[in-house]
């Protein structure tokens, strides 16, 4: 008790701009009903500490809770199964106090351990988790992740509904790591008991549980009854049909069985869709943390030369690209999406300019033009972006031979530098999380430019991976000033134009007319397609 | 007998080593990597290294080979990379599946292709004839990927005699099969009518007509039992060919059959499941072929095994 008080008495306990608004609760809501989501490709697992693909991830969220979580529909940080926690002056240390009474799905209380225990799995080598990096700031983690810990040690258990998290440096994005579902909570005794299989077997603390997996066909999802957030989720129960193509699943929607085809409005009907009325009500827009871009490889000539990659940022034509995708998405002109804190009003970027563009290349004294490839994931629409790109490098004289690869081989040419540009479509960067961090470490920052990393052009600037990390050692991630050095971060990148941005896509959920519940639910930038917890049917 | 026999499986457990050596050779030299796959976009280079260890894909290709093989002998096919579960559960709780449908597109084979292929035979040189050669000519050549697409649409859609899609009972493995068949029926169709062709060519049906028997009872009692001979022996070759027309249709269908999980598992560079798809097809063939070449002495004693 002591030393309870002693560590209470260092810190101080700080409000933070979180959580501002929490949700309220749609009046009109009204309990029951089942619903059916479609997907072409199986669920691959649904474990936290492994899933990380825009199907599985909204599902796990609400299977699973974390210390942290959003407002339902925004990009706004509330507190989860923490009820309160206090940050110390300097930053480093987090101190979380649990809701009291939280239960498993098997019945079991959830306790302070389980967050330890949790937080140990994840950054264990052994879990293979994807997300293990996202937890580096943590005291311990470089131990646990070469080998010569167990445990981490900057992860402490105060009492049972007490954990205390120390960082090795401030870091603006904690909290949102902390939302992640790789810090969702899991209960040690099921994970041991079920070892590889958990993903398949998943007990949290979320909204629903898991009732029946049979593979190649459906998941479903029952209501968790004792939830311990009052009043939701209002449906009873979710199922998830698998191996459904979204062409056949779009068909199933019109005709009443599906309602909510989880790949989308496949991209050849998208436009008969929204010329029909009856349909287009059913469709919900909204934006996502998403940036569409080109690669350019400043290791490999002639995009070594700033003037070059300037000449190919003015000889995009932006506008007719994102016509090509039936206008999905706005041009872009930084790295950053819209609607991500950070983001530069005003910034103009590179305007299309034929005559501009041709005139850089002749300072490169490339007058006669170049020959090079750019590497495209071979999914509609992208081979039809990469043509117009070509179309567009060609009136400035460059020379565009388009690889069009699957998925994995495009990745594994720009983690290996191979690829003199890279258009990326169908791998390009969502965010993790809603903070502007998130675009620049590993896309754009030295830590990604090495082999294998996701920074396909290559580029490293020390001055800006310097500001970087200045800029997230701020403890209150939404501080003006700290939004004001990404901004000028992403400036200072563009002035050097290692990417071409080329749009921000658009998101258009597709639903039953007797799906309820605000449009932003539908949308929702962090359960991907849907936020399955505050949704309602309304038959 | 029983030293053909022998001689057939030896045979066979070659074909199937060779197989796995082939394809894992393949995968290995793939410029994709699965670490990557599984380490994700985020991953630091050290987890990226861990990975790489601890599923051994940081050794040899003789060794990681090796493994695999000691592994398969076993029958242990390894865990999937990314969903973890093992593949040997994977496959078994679809092949179910893939039987059924394989089962269908047999059957509708076989009844369109027979069909065709004796009418057209019957009505040699005629309009009939060539209008149901040009038919199958059309089915031979028919993406499955549309054929599925149209009856799904037709009859699923607008006529509703069917479910969209979806796996469970006979009315969904209706759609599913004919797509499958029909491609088959092209084949069996020219085959059979060939075969019927020869048959009523000879001796004995012109002594059957000879004798007085009806042209009907002729066709069902002499020439069609003879004609079918040699087409029997198809049906295990087949087996090899819907491997091909099973991972269209599945995916069209949402059939939740070792298709779909083998191309979803490409798409991912999962190479436990896409090694152990490829040997538990390749066991079918092989087991396919055998039977056959096993069954046709019994159904044609002209034929022997040596």
């Amino acid at each position: 008790m002591k030393k309870l008080l002693c560590s209470t008495a260092l810190i101080t306990a700080m409000a933070l701009p979180v959580a501002a608004q929490d949700y309220t609760p749609d009046p009109k809501a009204t309990p029951g009903g089942m619903i059916t989501i479609t997907y072409k490709d199986d669920v691959a697992t649904l474990d936290p500490a492994i899933g990380y693909d825009w199907q599985n991830w909204s599902m796990i969220k609400s299977l699973f809770d974390g210390l942290m979580d959003y407002v339902p529909g925004t990009t706004d940080l509330r507190p989860g199964l923490a009820e309160s926690y206090t940050v110390s002056e300097d930053g480093t240390v987090f101190t979380f106090t649990l809701r009291k009474g939280v239960v498993f799905h098997n019945g079991r209380e959830m306790t302070a351990e389980d967050v330890k225990y949790s937080l140990d799995r994840v950054t264990l080598p052994a879990t293979q988790s994807p997300g293990a990096g996202f937890f580096a700031s943590i005291v311990g983690f470089d131990k646990i992740s070469n080998g010569e810990a167990e445990t981490l040690s900057g992860v402490e258990v105060i009492d049972p509904l007490t954990v205390q998290i120390t960082l090795s440096r401030p870091d603006a994005t904690f909290l949102h790591v902390m939302g992640l579902n790789f810090a969702s909570v899991v209960p040690q005794e099921v994970v041991e008991e079920m070892g590889d299989d958990f993903g398949k077997n998943p007990v949290g603390t979320g909204a629903f549980k898991l009732t029946d997996w049979t593979i190649g066909q459906r998941v479903v999802f029952e209501k968790n009854a004792d939830y311990w957030r009052e009043g939701v989720p209002y449906l009873d129960g979710v199922t998830f049909e698998v191996g459904q193509e979204p062409i056949v699943a779009l068909l199933r929607l019109q005709q009443g069985e599906v309602d909510v085809p989880g790949d989308g409005i496949p991209p050849a009907k998208f436009v008969e869709v929204m010329n029909n009325p009856t349909q287009a009500a059913q469709v919900v827009e909204g934006g996502q943390l998403h940036t569409g871009y080109i690669t350019l490889n400043v290791g490999m000539a002639p995009f070594d030369q700033l003037a070059v990659r300037e000449a190919v940022n003015m000889a995009i034509n932006k506008d007719r690209i994102t016509q090509i995708i039936n206008g999905r998405a706005v041009p872009a002109t930084q790295p950053l999406p819209p609607s991500m804190p950070g983001y530069t009003e005003g910034f103009d970027g590179f305007a299309y300019d034929v005559e501009g563009a041709i005139a850089k290349l002749s300072e490169a004294g490339l007058e006669d033009g170049f020959t090079t490839q750019l590497y495209v994931m071979n999914t509609d629409p992208n081979p039809r972006i990469a043509q117009a790109i070509q179309q567009d490098l060609a009136a400035i004289g460059v020379t565009l031979e388009i690889r069009s690869l699957a998925q994995a081989n495009v990745i594994e040419a720009g983690g290996a530098g191979e690829a003199p540009m890279i258009w990326s479509g169908g791998m390009a960067w969502i965010a993790d999380f809603p903070d502007p961090s998130n675009f620049y470490g590993p896309i754009l920052g030295c830590a990604g430019a090495g082999e294998g990393g996701w920074n396909w052009s290559k580029y490293c600037n020390e001055e800006i991976d310097a500001m970087a990390i200045e800029a997230d050692s701020f403890i209150n991630p939404a501080a003006p000033e700290r939004l004001a050095m990404w901004s000028q971060v992403y400036q200072d990148v563009m002035a050097e134009a290692p990417w071409v941005p080329v749009f921000n896509e658009q998101r258009y959920t597709m639903k039953s007319a007797r799906m309820g519940g605000d449009d932003a639910l539908y949308v929702d930038p962090v359960s991907i397609p849907i936020n399955y917890d505050y949704v309602y049917v309304t038959e | 007998m029983a030293g053909y026999l022998f001689r057939r499986i030896f045979q066979a457990v070659l074909i199937l080593l060779g197989v796995s050596f082939i394809t894992f050779v393949l995968l290995y030299v793939l410029p994709a990597d699965p670490v990557r796959q599984i380490a994700g976009r985020a991953a630091t280079a050290q987890t990226v290294e861990n990975i790489r260890q601890q599923l051994g894909l940081d050794q040899p290709f003789l060794v990681q080979y090796g493994r695999y093989l000691g592994g398969l002998i076993q029958g242990d096919m390894g865990r999937s990379y990314l969903q973890k579960t093992e593949v040997a559960s994977l496959i078994a709780s679809r092949l179910p599946a893939t039987l059924l449908l394989m089962a269908g597109g047999i059957a509708c084979e076989l009844l369109i292709g027979l069909t065709f292929g004796v009418i057209a035979a019957i009505y040699r040189g005629r309009l009939l004839d060539q209008g149901l050669m040009v038919t199958s000519f059309v089915a031979v050549s028919a993406p499955q990927f549309v054929v599925g697409l149209l009856l799904l649409y037709v009859f699923a859609v607008q006529l509703g005699w069917f479910p969209i899609g979806g796996y469970g009972t006979f009315e969904h493995l209706v759609l599913p099969s004919v797509t499958l068949g029909i491609m088959g029926s092209g084949w069996y169709s020219r085959m059979m009518r060939s075969s019927m062709i020869e048959v009523l060519r000879q001796d004995y049906i012109r002594t059957a007509r000879a004798k007085g028997l009806t042209r009907a009872r002729v066709l069902t009692r002499h020439a069609l039992p003879n004609a079918i001979l040699p087409i029997i022996a198809m049906i295990g070759i087949d087996i090899g060919i819907f491997m091909g027309g099973l991972v269209v249709v599945e995916s069209v269908f949402g059939w939740p059959g070792i298709g779909q999980l083998a191309w979803q598992a490409i798409q991912r560079v999962d190479i436990p499941i896409i090694m152990g798809v490829t040997m538990v097809s390749a066991t079918a063939i092989v087991l396919g072929n055998l039977l056959a070449d096993v069954i046709t002495p019994f159904i044609d004693p002209r034929i022997k095994m040596r």
